[in-house]
């Protein structure tokens, strides 16, 4: 083969995902919870060489250093605080000045959930909660249920990404909401992460596929056997899904089109 | 949900196979919604003081033990030392006297936990929506109150006087707690008070009427089995460990998400194996009399019931590492509660306590 024929995958142009300013060049979010032990954690973390991790504010345990998850990921790693365990916008402002003034920076993910059962999202406390904390300077990602109304709301109270879910959260279903997510894709501006239900490296691809800026793992990840071989796939997959977006991949056709029956006369005269 | 008759018949299948084949659904499922982490909470009894008598209760007021009730310096010095193993999340618990234990004192105990603890839980006296409101603006996140049996003929027989004898007033304990914002709601049944199955179709049913009414909050179960009081039975009707196993098993798979706990009147051999198939909290360096941890010695103590599983909250973390888990202590942070969380009934599902009460036995 002619070497320079050869396709050379630095040679192909893709911009930094860009979150309130800050450039990423890894598209694949990991998050912390569940994980077996905190070596797993730190395994995944440099397997898939991820630069923003989530971590819920509750489950950060100041007092204890050697199990303090926080000493577990990296300084150069963007830290995600989560407002895991808030039910309503109050309770999730609370929780994101408490990370404030503890020093764990101004990205917030907004997690506001009502219901214990599905753990959907409250779309409509998130918006109210995300007004309040972008004004107070906080770079706000909500995790919401994808909706063009909210992603909209959300991109006026002035959010940074928007994270809807691929399916119910810890389900490993996949891309359930697919179509609404790619609605998403089309008409927000800001950056669409797919977050919550993402359960094989191929769910991850195929997020990134149809066009998504970015997908988010953990219950997939952490409950695996080997946590940071799959934390490891996520990011191919995470790669190789935008590489096909990218691509412009050809549309897919339900039938075989051999030819043009219903427009070859045009040119059989 | 499963019916009583459903439930029975799996209580009946005795097939090993079977039970083997419930334990693997039920480990896969809490391994994908929990991972293998376990949360640690430790119990602290502030009074055994009890105006309710209760046949199988080693406080019941018709017991010639000695009361007590931590004085504020003696709460100090009882959450000083748990505090120091490392737990953060407390359970408060007293008899049930309304006038010994007041909501004042209540009040009292709660102002001092918050300075040692994360995470705050009572298990006390049923109280009222507005008092329960009280508490939780204090800095009350979790309420445990278990109905015992959902066997009215039952619990009537058990419950023989004092305010515990109030079945209904006791079922709708929950939905009070969980009308004043309270997060985390703990029910349970005491196995072996009555009929295994009827019990468990009581506890699912009143459940699931909390989920549908009260969605937001966060909800563990709880079946112990009924311990002996300083070597004395009370046990009426015998739960073998395979049962027990099965109750948990069957549990999980009705309700994937919710917690499960798992008590010291369990022996640590049964504890270090069910760790795998079902149950998510569970208690460790447990002493269940008042001022057990710092102030009576051991042969001074009344227990509310004997403990099985007497291994040091260090010694527990280090077996559960052993066996590849997470010891969680810290699931929550203390955010200033007000009573903008307040949750109203929702109308689809609004049925009124009583009614859901009577269909489901």
């Amino acid at each position: 083969m002619n070497p320079e024929t050869t396709l050379k995958t630095e040679s192909i142009l893709d911009e930094p995902l860009m979150i309130a300013g800050k450039s990423f060049t890894n598209r694949f979010l990991l998050g912390t919870g569940k994980f077996k032990n905190k070596t797993d954690l730190k395994d995944s973390i440099e397997f898939s060489g991820t630069q923003i991790v989530t971590v819920a504010l509750r489950r950060i345990d100041l007092e204890r250093h050697q199990e303090n998850i926080l000493e577990y990921i990296p300084a150069n790693i963007t830290l995600l605080t989560n407002t895991s365990g808030a039910r309503n916008a109050q309770e999730a402002i609370r929780i994101a000045r408490i990370a404030r003034e503890a020093g764990y920076g101004d990205w917030i993910k907004i997690e506001v959930i009502n219901d214990s059962k599905y753990l959907l999202p409250d779309n409509q406390e998130t918006i109210k909660a995300t007004e309040v904390l972008a004004k107070e300077g906080f770079i706000v990602l909500p995790y919401v249920s994808p909706d063009l109304y909210v992603a909209r709301d959300l991109v006026k109270a002035g959010a940074a990404a928007v994270m809807p879910l691929g399916s119910l959260i810890g389900s490993n279903q996949g891309l359930k909401a697919k179509e609404f997510i790619k609605i998403l894709i089309e008409e927000i501006d800001i950056p669409i992460i797919v977050d919550a239900g993402i359960g094989t490296p191929s769910h991850a691809a195929q997020a990134m596929e149809i066009g998504a800026d970015a997908v988010l793992a953990n219950t997939a990840v952490a409950t695996a056997g080997h946590p940071a071989l799959l934390a490891k796939a996520f990011y191919l997959a995470v790669q190789a899904g935008r590489l096909g977006y990218l691509s412009q991949l050809p549309p897919r056709r339900n039938l075989a089109v051999a030819s043009s029956p219903l427009t070859g006369f045009l040119y059989n005269q | 949900m499963l019916t009583a008759h459903q439930i029975q018949e799996t209580l009946n299948n005795h097939d090993p196979l079977f039970l083997e084949e419930l334990a693997h659904k039920s480990a896969t499922l809490t391994r994908q919604y929990f991972g293998r982490t376990m949360s640690l909470f430790a119990p602290l009894y502030l009074s055994n003081y009890c105006s309710s008598h209760c046949t199988y209760c080693g406080f019941n007021s018709r017991n010639r033990i000695q009361r007590l009730k931590l004085t504020a310096e003696q709460m100090q010095a009882e959450m000083k030392h748990v505090a120091k193993t490392g737990i953060k999340n407390i359970l408060l618990l007293t008899g049930e006297s309304y006038k010994a234990t007041p909501l004042s004192y209540l009040r009292e105990a709660v102002s001092i936990a918050k300075q040692y603890f994360t995470g705050i839980s009572l298990e006390v006296h049923p109280m009222e929506t507005h008092e329960y409101a009280e508490l939780f603006k204090e800095g009350v996140d979790g309420i445990t109150v278990y109905q015992e049996t959902y066997d009215r003929k039952r619990y009537k027989e058990v419950h023989i006087s004092g305010k515990k004898s109030d079945y209904d007033f006791r079922y709708g304990t929950p939905q009070r707690a969980a009308q004043a914002g309270i997060r985390h709601v703990a029910i349970g049944i005491l196995l072996g008070l009555s009929d295994v199955a009827q019990d468990l179709f009581g506890l699912y049913a009143h459940l699931r009427h909390l989920e549908k009414n009260h969605p937001g909050v966060e909800y563990s179960v709880s079946f112990p089995r009924l311990r002996t009081i300083k070597g004395r039975k009370f046990a009426l009707c015998h739960v073998n460990d395979r049962m027990f196993i099965k109750i948990l098993c069957l549990t999980r798979i009705q309700f994937p998400r919710v917690g499960i706990t798992l008590s010291t009147r369990e022996t640590p051999a049964l504890r270090d194996h069910a760790l795998e198939l079902g149950f998510t909290r569970m208690s460790a360096g447990s002493n269940t009399s008042v001022g057990g941890y710092t102030i009576k010695k051991a042969d001074e103590q009344d227990p509310q019931f004997d403990i099985e599983d007497s291994r040091t909250v260090s010694e527990i973390v280090q077996r559960l590492k052993e066996k590849n888990f997470d010891p969680v202590f810290t699931d929550w942070r203390p955010i200033e509660n007000d009573l903008s969380i307040v949750s109203k009934p929702h109308a689809a599902c609004g049925s009124s306590v009583s009614s859901v009460d009577k269909t489901s036995l």
